[in-house]
């Protein structure tokens, strides 16, 4: 299809508005209620461009760009006066009542209306009226809101309700009275919050931790990093100002995160500005570097086991394991975990399934989840997944004519029609409301429903509720499967990849792994920390703990067996958790915000994140590395290394350019008061940072924006999160240049392999574990803003094996001789035989539960 | 001879001509207000610091001079924990002053800002900060900007009115 825009004959693809075809083009066309990935609802009227049928018509028409499908022969003009002269009415009138405060405004440099009223003109108010004033309400942790600056483009609630399908949100008035937000103080119960600080074309709603912790937009250096809080490795911006962390934003990944990025993810690496350890201990005994780094390298010369984290980099990972060797280097993990998740990477090889993308899970048209609470585990996924949910609708609206861009007209052609999705879980979920199938299973039954729908694809016989779902699944063009280690055990994966077989190559699958690093860790080897006590046990030697995972993610009593047999105990951290204030020597390092590192997501993509925060102190990988007489001072000698060990590996390199990229500026062009400390010259604070391990450079020096490689971007030219659609090939399509990162699994590669089997009936209760989208570890929790946000730990009991127990609701427990976290609550959801319990890992645990004396 | 007589007939005529040398500094020049040299935060007309840290002024610096770090009271109020200004780099060019949302930031005219030492010439707040309004008596930012303060007078419309 042939269109003409502004003289320019464009080919274009069919079945888009004017406006998302305008903008795929690179031809600006101003706009306000218009986002990429919530449609058009030509609220804003901002977009108004000339239209001309056809080479003959000269008259032409204004039209709203974003309502207006391309048509064949179509000639638009997006200066034509008329147009100018009414997009600048829009811009007076929608600056009527909008306040005189952009010099209070957090907004203020990277705003979207500032942008809009620059590039209309408008400067002068030529109405006299009093502005409107409307009160404004607290909306918890996460966001600032000041009602009088809203424009009434009704992102924020399209967003909010429509997307992250939250419903404490509403729009309420008419006239030029509309407001928006929560009626009563409080967060907001949505885990995707924050997300209204980036979608507000204004500053109505902003990020609160900012807001604190201010600094102009062009004041500050932007990284581009990964999110270290869950397993999908959102690609995120650090913006850094005198040395602190002061916001989290959004960087688009075609494949992964898109538009959006979950509470967790955009406020837990402030975690970084939490109390840290800082210098080197001795039993709790602070001493010199030198000190510490002679004591280390005589654990090493004593032949000490490694433990790696799942909560580290590769790099970080790797260094251990060659320091101490293949045969000494465990995964800080419980076995069953390991086992688990060295699983999950075998499914993924040996296919048949193709290994679903955060942007598959949006695409799928028919779903199924195995025992996985997706907003818990992996929030990002969840949102993707509530978007897969509206697939039948738009398909519905189609049919009828309606195209899905028109997004509040498909919410009604589509007649509510959702997508079928399944949903085993043990307890009520989140995403229950998009499900049609809700299904309840205790944990352990969670495998054989699956194992159900596998039975019934091979037409086998099964139970009626499978039959439904396999039916759907078979109809499905994309069927989605989704599994993950949320309950602690290897039977949905299993089950999952029996029906990824039972489908065939259309199947999708997703797997999720606990941590950031769990998948990295597990391509590096290395049997749960079980075997290193045994090992330990047998023959007592010096321990080298990397990271402060593993109270988390392996039982107590595996820890102090391990603990116990170890002769010295070194723990390398960057926050001060419980195994710190124990360990016999303790070397600080740097947080995953201040380091460059590889971190390998659930589908395998190999992502680089870059040092966002400075710190003194050095990353793991860094420190490790001469201990055993390498040389590598830089991350691409560390990366060189890996490649060069490990050749499954080698791809990892690819992840995103070395140093000789460089050099790419971290700071904008218009970064201000560098001079303000410095005496004429007389630098106080040296030279400007170096980095050794990125392209970046901490100053305005090098590539800004699109000139910079792909993962190396932090911004696409534009003031505002509202410009990101100039960093893409085309709107919502892949960053420019192609996303960044590098996948390793390729399904169909690997052998099957032996199913792994949970292990069953022991005394006691099974363990629950319950994961919250707010906090899912010791690094969410160091974050302030998380921190206020979460809730307090959750003891769930059925009543009835309350009452066999002889415990009431509030009563003090002990689980296996250890007093609970929480108080008992007693929840009738909550599988009879089971004890459910925040932050515990399943790992098919039973424990005793007993009064507290 | 003529030309020794012409010589003092010229110095001669001077000793008479008006005087252009100022016995600066026992005689202080009178300097036009809007001459620009030292700088200076000014007040409201209540009293209340008028800065409130939007940066515009370190953002226009030519010379990147001027670091401000913005705080905020509990009633909403934003104002600079810290303003800087390095009268070392500074070239009066008095930019900070048109760019200034607020009044605030004023150039005035004391240019005697000599020091022994570069560090002396690292203006803090207090250094800047003075008690009067200086060149714009009366006005004051937050009775025209539309951020809601406490204390101020504004009547918040009722948005459950469905009246058009």
């Amino acid at each position: 299809m042939k269109i003409t825009v502004n003289g320019r004959d464009l080919t274009v693809e069919p079945g888009h508005d004017l406006l998302t075809t305008c903008l795929s083009h690179g031809i600006e066309v101003p706009h306000f209620c218009w986002h990429g990935d919530l449609g058009s609802v030509g609220a804003c009227r901002l977009c108004a461009v000339k239209v001309f049928d056809d080479p003959d018509d000269t008259t032409g028409r204004l039209e709203m760009a974003c309502t207006t499908p391309v048509r064949d022969g179509q000639r638009v003009e997006v200066m034509a006066p008329e147009a100018e002269r009414f997009r600048a009415r829009i811009i007076e009138w929608l600056m009527v009542n909008h306040p005189h405060d952009c010099a209070v405004c957090e907004e203020g440099g990277a705003c979207h209306l500032q942008d809009m009223v620059v590039a209309s003109g408008h400067r002068h108010r030529r109405v006299s009226v009093a502005k409107r004033v409307h009160r404004n309400v607290d909306h918890g942790p996460f966001l600032t809101q000041e009602m009088n600056r809203c424009i009434g483009c009704y992102r924020c609630l399209r967003f909010y309700r429509d997307h992250a399908g939250g419903r404490d949100f509403e729009v309420i008035g008419a006239h030029d009275r509309v407001w928006f937000g929560r009626t009563e103080p409080g967060a907001l119960d949505s885990p995707f919050a924050g997300n209204l600080a980036e979608v507000c074309p204004t500053g109505v709603f902003d990020d609160r931790w900012w807001s604190r912790h201010y600094a102009r937009p062009w004041d500050m250096a932007a990284t581009p990093a990964i999110c270290t809080h869950c397993a999908v490795g959102c690609n995120i911006t650090l913006f850094e100002h005198g040395g602190t962390l002061r916001k989290v934003q959004n960087r688009t990944h075609g494949a992964v995160n898109g538009s959006f990025l979950c509470d967790r993810g955009r406020f837990g690496p402030m975690a970084a500005e939490a109390e840290r350890p800082l210098f080197p201990s001795r039993k709790g005994g602070e001493i010199p570097w030198v000190e510490a780094v002679a004591d280390a390298r005589a654990l090493v010369a004593q032949g000490a086991v490694g433990i790696g984290s799942p909560r580290a980099s590769l790099e970080a990972n790797f260094a251990l394991r060659r320091l101490v060797g293949e045969d000494r280097f465990f995964a800080g993990v419980s076995d069953d975990e390991a086992a688990l998740v060295r699983r999950m990477a075998e499914i993924l090889r040996a296919g048949p399934g193709r290994i679903a993308s955060v942007r598959d899970i949006g695409r799928a048209d028919a779903a199924l989840v195995l025992g996985e609470d997706l907003t818990g585990t992996a929030p990002r996924a969840a949102l993707a997944l509530r978007q897969a949910a509206r697939g039948a609708e738009k398909r519905l609206a189609a049919e009828k004519g309606v195209p899905e861009w028109m997004d509040a007209a498909v919410r009604v052609a589509g007649e509510g029609r959702r997508s079928p999705i399944a949903l085993v879980t043990p307890r009520p979920d989140a995403l229950d409301e998009v499900a049609t199938w809700p299904l309840r299973r205790p944990p352990a039954e969670v495998a054989a429903f699956g194992r159900a729908v596998a039975a019934a694809l091979r037409g086998e016989p099964a139970e009626p509720q499978a039959r439904e779902v396999a039916a759907a699944l078979a109809a499905a063009n994309a069927p989605l499967l989704v599994a993950g280690a949320g309950l602690g055990l290897a039977g949905p994966a299993e089950a999952m990849a029996e029906i990824a077989r039972a489908l065939g190559p259309k199947a999708m699958v997703a797997l999720f792994p606990p941590e950031a690093g769990s998948l990295g860790l597990a391509l590096l080897g290395g049997a749960g920390i079980d075997h290193a006590a045994r090992a330990l046990e047998a023959e007592p030697r010096p321990v080298i703990v990397l990271d402060a995972a593993l109270p988390d993610r392996a039982p107590a009593d595996t820890v102090e067996r391990l603990m116990a047999a170890a002769t010295t105990v070194m723990v390398l951290d960057w926050l001060n958790g419980p195994l710190s204030a124990r360990a016999d020597l303790m070397l600080p390092v740097s947080a995953p915000v201040e380091a460059a590192g590889t971190w390998i997501n659930h589908e395998g993509r190999a992502q680089r994140s870059f040092a966002g925060r400075p710190s003194d102190l050095v990353p793991a990988w860094r420190l490790l590395a001469p201990l055993c007489g390498g040389t590598e001072t830089t991350l691409d000698e560390m990366l060189a290394a890996l490649a060069h060990d490990c050749p499954d590996l080698a791809a990892v390199t690819q992840a995103a350019p070395g140093a000789a990229a460089g050099p790419v500026a971290r700071l904008p062009a218009r970064a201000s008061g560098r001079t303000a400390r410095d005496l004429a010259g007389r630098l106080p604070d040296g030279q400007p940072r170096q980095d050794a391990d990125s392209a970046l450079v901490w100053s305005m020096e090098g590539a800004h924006g699109l000139d910079a490689p792909p993962a190396l971007r932090t911004d696409a030219g534009h003031h505002s999160a509202s410009g990101a659609w100039a960093g893409t090939d085309g709107v919502g399509g892949p960053v420019t240049g192609g996303d960044p990162g590098v996948l390793l699994l390729h399904p169909g590669t690997g052998a099957a392999g032996q199913p792994l089997a949970d292990r069953t009936g022991t005394e006691g209760l099974a363990v629950l574990p319950l994961h919250d989208p707010f906090a899912a570890s010791a690094a969410d929790r160091a974050s302030p803003p998380l921190a206020e946000r979460a809730p307090r730990p959750r003891l769930l009991m059925h009543p009835g094996d309350a009452a066999h127990l002889g415990l009431a609701e509030g009563a003090l427990v002990l689980l296996d001789g250890v007093p609970a976290p929480a108080p008992l609550a007693l929840d009738a959801s909550v599988p009879p035989g089971h004890v459910a319990l925040t932050g515990a890992r399943g790992h098919g645990l039973f424990v005793t539960v007993e009064a507290a004396p | 001879m003529r030309g020794i007589i012409d010589s003092f007939l010229r110095v001669g005529r001077m000793v008479f001509a008006p005087t252009k040398t100022r016995e600066y500094p026992e005689v202080k020049p009178v300097l036009p207000p809007r001459t620009r040299g030292r700088i200076v935060l000014t007040r409201d007309p209540d009293g209340q610091e008028r800065c409130v840290a939007c940066n515009l002024c370190a953002a226009v610096c030519p010379v990147d001079c001027i670091e401000v770090v913005k705080a905020e009271t509990p009633d909403g109020r934003w104002y600079p924990e810290t303003f800087r200004i390095n009268f070392a780099r500074c070239i009066f060019c008095g930019f900070c002053e048109e760019a200034c949302p607020t009044s605030a930031i004023q150039l005035t005219p004391d240019v005697e800002l000599a020091d022994y030492d570069r560090g002396f010439l690292q203006y803090e707040k207090p250094d800047l900060l003075i008690a009067g309004e200086g060149k714009h008596p009366g006005y004051r930012y937050w009775d025209v900007a539309g951020k809601a303060i406490a204390g101020k007078v504004q009547a918040p419309v009722d948005p459950k009115d469905l009246c058009p």
